[in-house]
């Protein structure tokens, strides 16, 4: 068993179609949801976290490429602009996941942990500096 | 026992020891304190954080024909022109005309004289409007034009009320989601926020005001700037812990510096969802260790300043004066604190960071010998309470 974290964007041409059942019923995938949203554009971002067989998850992710859905790392998802950050620490208590997190208490500055970071959006409502901003 | 012109001779000579208020602590408690007595001379405290009531008058020289400002907006945020001709007063929570502000709540707010300010102090163009009544001596009645702070005659940030002497933690006891100048609160006190640089801060570090007073010179953003005035909300008394330190707002202070010295990375405007624009400003205070008391006090701890608890939802609108507990910053700086048996998670709207980094620069400058100190002019008051605002019925 593989478990991998992603970040889809769907063309305006697929936004309608259920595309999460196919990923369980076809490819035996479970499917954890972290943000779904659909843009005034009418395009759509998933991020979500994929499990099953090493086979499976290849295969789940080729079908998505083959409906143009675009297969990106959840890192593309937010972007962190160091020279905005003041290193203040407001967002590591709304932050869920601890991605953005206070690693020396005596620096007192914010680190970001890719791996951790689901693109909730939650720092870039809360950054009073626009350190933070989402591509969705 | 030492005097200011000992102290800025020895900074002249570039002989001067400076330590940070984080550095001393453990200084005395390694050498003792006699032997720091002897060795240290100055201490430097800073702080960064939002500081709403900063703002900058400007002087945009004259065009011709020359014109009598009455009017102005800058980037579309409203300067205030009720001065001589070309003199402008710039705040820095003033939104741009139209702003939608709070009509779609909770609003961005992003964009306004904080960030206009940020731009000027960075070298940016920004866009003047201006109009005028216009008269025989200043006959234009209107311009529109672009400007960088170079092209101003003046620049100078002129703030009421800076460097909060210490502040409340916010937190939310409510069912639903507060917007606040200390960030959002989430509901059933989910998140607590809090807004000092603890044992860096500069009236932390002179409870009394015994060496920050009128005239005191001060490191303002990477300009060398001075205490002009006593802070607006200035009120000293009130409860103090067993060390002096208060444990709440208490002491403020007025400052001023010239924007055209500033440095971006320390002028930085911040947006509140709900609430509105500010100014974050980076502040430096070098402290004089002119005698053993003055000594003990730059060398309080995390743990030694109370802040606190207050509820955003009920008791800071209605001024209801309820506290809910008092926790320390050391407990605050962890991330976490405790409060009737339930563990609350804490953040920061100050950046310790960034007051690390300016108590290092403050050294660095008075240890070259570039940053002398000045004996304040006046001393600020040590009591002083708050006034309440009548709200006074119209009788005719």
């Amino acid at each position: 068993m593989k478990s991998e974290k992603i970040l889809l964007r769907f063309p305006k041409t697929e936004t309608g179609k259920p595309i999460v059942y196919h990923l369980i019923k076809d490819y035996n995938l479970v499917v954890n949801i972290y943000v779904a949203k659909i843009t005034q554009d009418k395009e759509g971002y998933l991020v979500v976290n994929l499990t099953g067989e090493e086979a499976d998850l290849a295969r789940g992710k080729a079908f998505l490429r083959s409906l143009q859905v675009q297969v990106e790392s959840v890192e593309n998802g937010i972007l962190r602009d160091n020279s905005r950050c003041t290193h203040c620490g407001n967002c590591v208590s709304h932050c869920p996941t601890n991605a953005l997190h206070i690693a020396d208490r005596k620096t007192m500055r914010v680190e970001l942990d890719q791996s951790l970071c689901i693109a909730c959006s939650l720092c870039t409502t809360n950054c009073p500096f626009g350190a933070c901003t989402s591509v969705f | 026992m030492r005097t200011y012109k000992q102290i800025n001779d020895r900074i002249a000579s570039g002989k001067a020891v400076v330590l940070t208020a984080e550095e001393i602590i453990d200084y005395v408690e390694r050498k003792g304190e006699e032997k720091a007595l002897a060795e240290v001379d100055v201490v430097t405290t800073a702080t960064f954080g939002p500081m709403c009531s900063s703002g900058c008058f400007l002087n945009f020289g004259q065009c011709v024909p020359k014109i009598r400002i009455s009017e102005c907006t800058i980037d579309g945020v409203e300067a205030y022109g009720g001065l001589a001709a070309v003199d402008v007063f710039l705040g820095a929570t003033q939104l741009r005309v139209n702003a939608p502000a709070n009509l779609t709540f909770p609003g961005e707010f992003s964009f306004g004289g904080a960030h206009v300010i940020e731009k000027l102090v960075a070298g940016e163009m920004v866009e003047v409007i201006a109009t005028s009544y216009g008269t025989q001596d200043y006959p234009r009645r209107e311009l529109r034009t672009e400007v960088c702070i170079h092209d101003l005659n003046q620049a100078i940030m002129v703030n009421p009320r800076n460097c909060y002497q210490n502040y409340n933690v916010a937190v939310n006891c409510s069912e639903k989601r507060l917007y606040t100048y200390l960030g959002q609160l989430e509901p059933n006190m989910q998140n607590a926020s809090y807004s000092s640089a603890g044992q860096l801060s500069p009236l932390l570090n002179d409870p009394w005001y015994e060496t920050i007073g009128i005239g005191t010179a001060v490191w303002l953003a990477g300009a060398r700037g001075h205490v002009h005035a006593e802070g607006t909300q200035h009120f000293p008394t009130c409860q103090r812990n067993h060390n002096g330190v208060p444990m709440e707002g208490a002491g403020t202070l007025g400052l001023t510096a010239d924007m055209k010295q500033m440095q971006r990375k320390y002028v930085r405007a911040c947006s509140f969802r709900g609430y509105g624009v500010s100014l974050a400003l980076g502040v430096g205070i070098p402290i004089p260790i002119l005698n053993q008391r003055i000594l003990r006090q730059v060398c309080v701890r995390d743990s030694e300043i109370l802040a606190p608890i207050t509820d955003y939802s009920l008791d800071y609108p209605m001024k209801t004066g309820r506290v809910l507990g008092y926790v320390n910053y050391e407990q605050l700086k962890s991330g976490q604190i405790e409060l009737d048996g339930r563990k609350i998670a804490t953040s920061s709207l100050s950046s310790y960071s960034l007051a690390l980094e300016i108590a290092e620069l403050l050294k660095a400058e008075i240890s070259e010998g570039k940053f002398l100190l000045s004996e304040p002019l006046q001393l600020l008051p040590r009591e002083q309470s708050s006034k309440p605002f009548p709200i006074r019925e119209k009788t005719i």
